[in-house]
């Protein structure tokens, strides 16, 4: 390391090493560092503008659909066993074949996602409390096979006893699977999803509650839907108060709602949640059409928050002003000392 | 599994290990880094990593860009308006003004410094594996374990430093293993052992964490009054780094995050949260059906 020469006299021209001081070798300016600006600067520094963190190399369709699919699943269960206990056989079974269909879906998605598919069952040989994504897949192996069987039970009407405590299970894990994902993200540096963890469950809480609504005013007659049109309404007034108050506690980062993608869809997702919402009060009783119709909205609006968040996040990740504001504490979104 | 946070300081231990050799890293000392890239080259070198894109970037002399699947160190160039310390770079001469503008161009300092994961002493990405892919070494270093990896991802940005990545066309995520091979043979890791001014030393934490305190007070003796440590102290929000750095400005100059913390810290109240969340869903749906019955829709 040192590039000191030896020569016959001895050692010549020796440096310093490691002890080096910077700029030593030119002259001293005396009265100290002459460039200390005492105006704070307004922007923080980069490197280069590129990004701290990395972002998510998930796929939008495969993780945003797989967080709406898997809120869709867990509430529609819920939905299913409320319908089967007050008898309404239509909107139960509706319920019961939506949640095994977008449970199925999902899992599919996430599967797809992984760079290595074929060991998707490394998941399932541990266990991991802090590993949001481990207890996930416990969560579903919990939850899927007993919305399969409800499904299964209630199409062909074998079984009904055995039905019946599948759609109990499944709503009693169900609603594990609508949230947890909310979790998952925000146990990441991604600012726009960490800084959020406090509302993004409830955010897809709302959201899944607005898509299990949807789906029972698209598939049970209007007689029926009376709890899905309640539940729809539910949905989306928490969802719309929940993003409203998630952006407050983002501060800064909340920006990367008000501009390019993140935008469009979380507008396309107010216009057609609300919509579908108020529809489906207005009419949804007496029209089966414009039920179905309020529920189809309700349901890509459900499907449009995730995206909305996915990209959110996407954004907050890719441009480093919102790492470093957040942990200099002018993001909003908790820096430093916010231990629970 | 241990402490999710805080100061912790048998790492090793913690995961399990017994009788475990000391915590070796690396301090970084970016003060006389040269910026000669041995250290990226030695690492691509001894751990077959592969080529990771010819571009021109006009970022300075950095065309890697930034630690990925593909670059373990990273070797980042800032060119700065700013005087080192209290050097004066020597170009004036008497009488003759040689350089006619050199008085106002004199303040040029060239930082170098050379990035590489952290091995943190509470590592997120370890924290979020699903697979038990990433582990403890007995050194308390953070290793992939490519034959477990399903390249599931959660690693990537659950990582405060934006290190740990995928691999696109093979689908697992690679970083640095602090030479695993080489420290458990006893020999230092291929990038320390290639960089020529001693920038990167590698060693037991505790002899590295002494060194580098001497080093910054040398540095604030000398007048360089912006030499600082970064990610040396056991009570930051990583619980400290296994391979921290000096630096001559900002972290956010460098890339690097000025105030890092692993979420899993968080995690705690963020299942509390989602558990609330959940309850509620159930609580709204049952209220969705004590309102749907009023009005209307029973059969
Ligand atoms: S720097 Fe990132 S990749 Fe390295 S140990 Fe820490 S969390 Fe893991
Ligand atoms: S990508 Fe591999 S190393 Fe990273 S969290 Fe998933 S299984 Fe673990």
């Amino acid at each position: 390391m040192s590039e000191a020469q030896v020569t016959r006299a001895g050692e010549r021209n020796q440096r310093p090493g490691r002890e080096a001081s910077p700029g030593e070798q030119g002259g001293r300016r005396r009265g100290g560092t002459r460039e200390r600006s005492m105006v704070p600067r307004a922007e923080f520094g980069s490197y280069y503008g590129r990004p701290i963190i990395k972002e998510p190399t998930w796929s939008a369709r495969d993780i945003a659909g797989y967080l709406f699919l898997g809120g869709l699943a867990g509430a529609s269960s819920v939905m299913a066993a409320g319908a089967q206990l007050t008898g309404r056989p239509a909107l139960a079974r509706a319920g019961k074949v939506g949640g095994l269909t977008a449970i199925g879906l999902s899992t599919g998605l996430l599967i797809h996602d992984l760079g290595r598919p074929e060991r998707f069952y490394n998941m399932l040989r541990v266990f991991k409390p802090t590993s949001p994504m481990s207890m996930g897949s416990w969560i579903l192996a919990m939850y899927g096979p007993a919305a399969g069987l409800a499904a299964v039970t209630d199409v062909t009407g074998w079984f009904p006893r055995t039905g019946r405590a599948a759609t109990g299970w499944a709503a009693l894990t169900g609603p594990a699977v609508a949230s947890y994902t909310a979790v998952l993200i925000s146990d990441t540096a991604v600012p726009a999803w960490h800084g959020a963890y406090r509302e993004l469950p409830f955010l897809f809480a709302g959201s899944a509650t607005a898509a299990a609504g949807g789906l029972g005013l698209l598939a049970a007659p209007t007689g029926q839907t009376g709890p899905a049109r309640a539940a729809a309404v539910l949905g989306a007034a928490t969802e719309l108060t929940v993003n409203a108050k998630m952006r407050r506690a983002l501060g800064r980062t909340a920006e990367v709602y008000r501009s390019g993608r993140p935008a469009r869809l979380s507008r396309v997702a107010q216009v057609l949640t609300v919509g579908g919402a108020v529809t489906a009060a207005l009419a949804g009783r007496r029209h089966r059409a414009v039920a179905a119709a309020s529920g189809l909205a309700l349901l890509a609006g459900s499907a449009c928050t995730r995206f909305a968040v996915f990209e959110a996040g996407r954004a907050s990740a890719a441009d480093p002003v919102y790492t470093v504001a957040a942990q200099r504490g002018a993001g909003g979104g908790r820096p430093g000392s916010d231990v629970p | 599994m241990g402490r999710i946070t805080g100061e912790l300081h048998d790492v090793a231990g913690d995961a399990g290990h017994r009788d475990h050799p000391p915590r070796m890293g690396f301090f970084t000392d970016t003060s006389v880094c040269i910026g000669c890239k041995a250290c990226e080259v030695a690492c691509k070198e001894w751990n077959m990593v592969p080529e990771d894109g010819l571009t021109f970037t006009g970022m300075s002399y950095d065309n890697t860009q930034g630690l990925g699947a593909d670059t373990w160190r990273h070797v980042a160039f800032i060119e700065q308006r700013r005087p080192i310390g209290e050097q004066d770079p020597g170009l004036e001469y008497d009488g003759v003004d040689v350089l006619g503008l050199a008085g106002e161009r004199a303040d040029l300092r060239w930082l170098m410094a050379s990035d590489v994961c952290k091995h943190c002493t509470h590592a997120a990405c370890l924290d979020v594996c699903p697979t038990g892919s990433l582990f403890r070494t007995e050194f308390g270093t953070v290793v992939v374990q490519e034959d477990i990896c399903n390249g599931c991802g959660y690693c990537v940005p659950a990582c405060p430093y934006g290190v740990i990545d995928q691999r696109e066309e093979d689908g697992r995520v690679w970083k640095c293993t602090l030479c695993y091979d080489r420290i458990s043979d006893g020999q230092e890791p291929a990038c320390a052992k290639a960089c020529p001014t001693d920038s990167i030393q590698y060693g037991p934490l505790d002899e590295l964490r002494e060194r580098a305190a001497e080093r910054v007070e040398q540095l604030h003796d000398a007048g360089v009054a912006d030499a600082r440590l970064y990610g040396h102290d056991p009570d930051d929000g990583v619980g400290g780094d296994g391979a921290f750095f000096l630096l001559l400005d900002e972290p956010e100059t460098y890339g690097l995050p000025p105030d890092p913390f692993v979420t899993t810290r968080d995690l705690p109240s963020m299942w509390r949260h989602g558990a609330v969340a959940a309850l509620t869903l159930v609580g709204g749906i049952a209220a969705a059906f004590a309102v749907g019955d009023r009005i209307g829709g029973r059969r």
